[in-house]
């Protein structure tokens, strides 16, 4: 197992949800809660509780863009590329992005439901809206020990 | 008493300061030994005033905005507390023009509650068309739905009472009722904003619904992009369950129903109702061939009442104040309110509750009061799929059937604008990416043909040799789509890129060859 999902708490993550009906989202969230990603080490337990094949089950985690099979990097930006976003300026802000450290994953989001305060983005989960590049080069500065 | 001074806690408004704005308040509060409640409330939807801050006065209430931590203390020295005059003020919110031209029904407390307040859903008027539907029975009720003339608030507008018709008619069996809140079109937070902002109205109607077709479990499927929906709607239906509103005896009826908020998992296409079942169900959400319906055979092959957040939460104001006061609102066959949210380039974005009827021209210029900088060069109604207008639309009454006469939908409200920097073969482009990353992969035309739209796209933006047949390809490809694709986002693809190209020609053909 994982240092952070050790085989009892994914254990006990699948009893609380394999009664429920139609449980095998909430399990994933809950697991990617946990430890960041869905390890190898879940697999089989997993498709077994749930009496569904690994390949179904790695069917659906690599569908849904949340679900990662590998660890995430320390922080995570994740930039609104859309229509509103866009008209505003989310391509000079994916541009700046490109700076970040390495400890920093860049995603693309489609739309974060900020759009009357364009263009947004989400920075370790903070939503973060009327972003200039500027801004966006201060988010890891700040972050420096 | 002491003062109410209103703080939203809405997401937006906090990205945009409304927490530090409250913080710095009630420090210089302390520091000054004046007392206030400082109430954190719904968002109005006056988004380039928030922060927003509201203080109550004989006037009614009285509005500070946009305003910073650093603002603080010249608002308290002018007065904050009795509404005095800064150069932040705003006089009585209400009679602001962009809400006095407003008929709030669904967000009528918009601004005005706590959300998870129970107390204060209660006092303005919540579960009071629960109460009325217990007492008049499920047929009665149904007869007003179909008085109120209510199409569903999604996008599709199909009448609901119909909808609700054929979940009934099916035999002796299980039922459920979904919730789509899977708001995922670019411009559209009104769903965000109604479940962060007043996440009771969404039960009750869900928990009208229920008796009505006769569930007794709910879905709510919100997408994973709003964790603070999420958050508000489960603590929510934990304190309505305590309280009776939800749960083995619903108010004391004897009637269950219980709700089960689910996240979503980044992912477009569970927009799409049957691909949102799909996904409640834990599998891959990839659309289904239709028929049957979800009313027949739905969620875990169960006849499923499935609607649009804007479209349940309508409901307790129907059964509130009756079908035909809802009938009241609107125009020709579009019936009642619709929430309608302004988004990119303009001046004031914001919510607009309106009935039906007032023409795009007015959405732009009067309430969005036109493009922060130049001009407005194009509008995107009803999301990333639906058509863009220009100027020469901006008589178009908000209108279903108008906007479709004219080639265009109103899907569910969206409206964002773009000046004229934006290069609209970009936005083709971006159509496309979009589609390619959403697809659910089902379907050939979808799956296959937004790759190589894409492609065509590009070639016309790097200036292809043979722009003229490139495009006309192009419209083929989208044909092919409208008519092949199994669902919405390869079927409705044809609406931004056909309408770009004929509004804007020249940004696809007149490109320098290299």
């Amino acid at each position: 197992m994982t240092d952070t999902l050790t085989e009892d708490a994914l254990a006990a993550l699948i009893e609380q949800h394999r009664g429920r009906r139609g449980a095998l989202l909430p399990l994933l969230h809950a697991v990617q809660a946990t430890c960041g990603y869905i390890p190898d080490a879940a697999i089989a337990p997993i498709a077994s509780a749930l009496r569904i094949s690994r390949a179904e089950l790695e069917g659906v985690i690599s569908f849904y863009a949340d679900f990662r099979r590998s660890a995430p990097n320390a922080h995570r930006l994740r930039i609104c590329r859309a229509e509103s976003c866009r008209a505003m300026g989310s391509e000079a802000l994916w541009q700046a992005a490109q700076s970040a450290p390495s400890d920093t994953d860049i995603e693309v989001v489609y739309c974060l439901g900020a759009c009357a305060a364009s263009p947004a983005a989400e920075y370790d989960g903070r939503l973060l809206c009327r972003l200039d590049a500027a801004r966006i080069a201060r988010l890891w500065q700040e972050d420096q020990p | 008493m002491s003062v109410r001074v209103r703080i939203s806690e809405d997401s937006v408004a906090c990205a945009l300061g409304a927490d530090d704005v409250a913080r710095a308040l009630a420090a210089a509060l302390a520091v000054r030994g004046l007392t206030a409640d400082i109430v954190r409330v719904s968002a109005r939807g006056l988004y380039w005033l928030e922060p927003l801050l509201e203080v109550d006065t004989d006037a009614g209430s009285f509005g500070y905005g946009p305003v910073t931590d650093a603002d603080i203390d010249s608002l308290l020295d002018a007065g904050l507390l009795q509404g005095g005059a800064h150069p932040l003020a705003l006089g009585p919110v209400d009679a602001l023009p962009f809400l006095a031209r407003q008929q709030r029904l669904v967000f009528a407390r918009a601004g005005l509650i706590r959300p998870l307040s129970l107390d204060d859903y209660l006092e303005s008027g919540g579960y009071a068309g629960l109460k009325r539907v217990l007492e008049t029975g499920e047929d009665a009720f149904i007869a007003e739905l179909e008085a109120s003339g209510l199409r569903g608030r999604g996008g599709a507008a199909f009448p609901a009472h119909i909808k609700w018709q054929g979940v009934r008619a099916q035999g002796d069996t299980e039922r459920f009722v979904v919730c789509n809140a899977d708001e995922g079109d670019s411009g559209a937070y009104a769903d965000r904003m109604l479940m962060e902002g007043d996440p009771y109205a969404l039960l009750e109607g869900m928990t009208i619904a229920a008796l009505c077709v006769g569930a007794e479990q709910g879905y709510v499927y919100v997408r994973s992009e709003y964790p603070h929906a999420i958050e508000k709607l489960k603590q929510a239906v934990a304190h309505a369950e305590a309280a009776g509103f939800l749960g083995e005896d619903i108010a004391g009826s004897g009637r269950a129903f219980r709700v089960e908020v689910r996240a979503g998992a980044g992912a477009y296409i569970c927009g799409e109702e049957s691909a949102l079942i799909e996904s409640i169900e834990g599998k891959r959400g990839q659309v289904r061939a239709r028929p049957p319906l979800p009313a027949v055979c739905g969620l875990f092959g169960k006849p499923t009442l499935v609607h649009n957040v804007l479209s349940l939460a309508s409901l307790p104001v129907i059964a509130r104040d009756g079908g035909a006061a809802f009938y009241h609102f609107g125009r020709e066959r579009s019936r009642g309110t619709l929430a309608l949210t302004l988004a990119g380039c303009l001046r004031r974005c914001g919510l607009i509750e309106t009935a039906f009827g007032p023409t795009l021209g007015e959405l732009v210029d009067d309430f969005g009061g036109g493009a922060k900088m130049g001009r407005v060069k194009a509008v995107q109604v009803g999301g990333p799929l639906g058509a863009w207008l220009t100027v020469d639309d901006f008589d178009l009454p908000l209108d279903y059937e108008a906007f479709a006469a004219r080639g265009a939908i109103l899907g569910h409200g969206s409206v964002v604008a773009v000046d004229e920097a934006c290069d609209m073969a970009g936005m083709a482009r971006l159509a496309f990416t979009f589609c390619a990353a959403e697809s659910c992969g089902k379907c050939t035309p979808c799956r296959v043909g937004s790759v190589r739209g894409g492609e065509i796209v590009e070639r016309l933006m790097a200036g292809s040799h043979h722009a003229a047949d490139d495009v006309a390809l192009l419209l083929e490809l989208t044909d092919t789509l409208r008519d092949a694709s199994l669902c919405a986002l390869g079927g409705m693809l044809h609406y931004p890129v056909r309408s770009a190209i004929e509004h804007f020609p020249d940004e696809f053909t007149g490109r320098d060859t290299r």
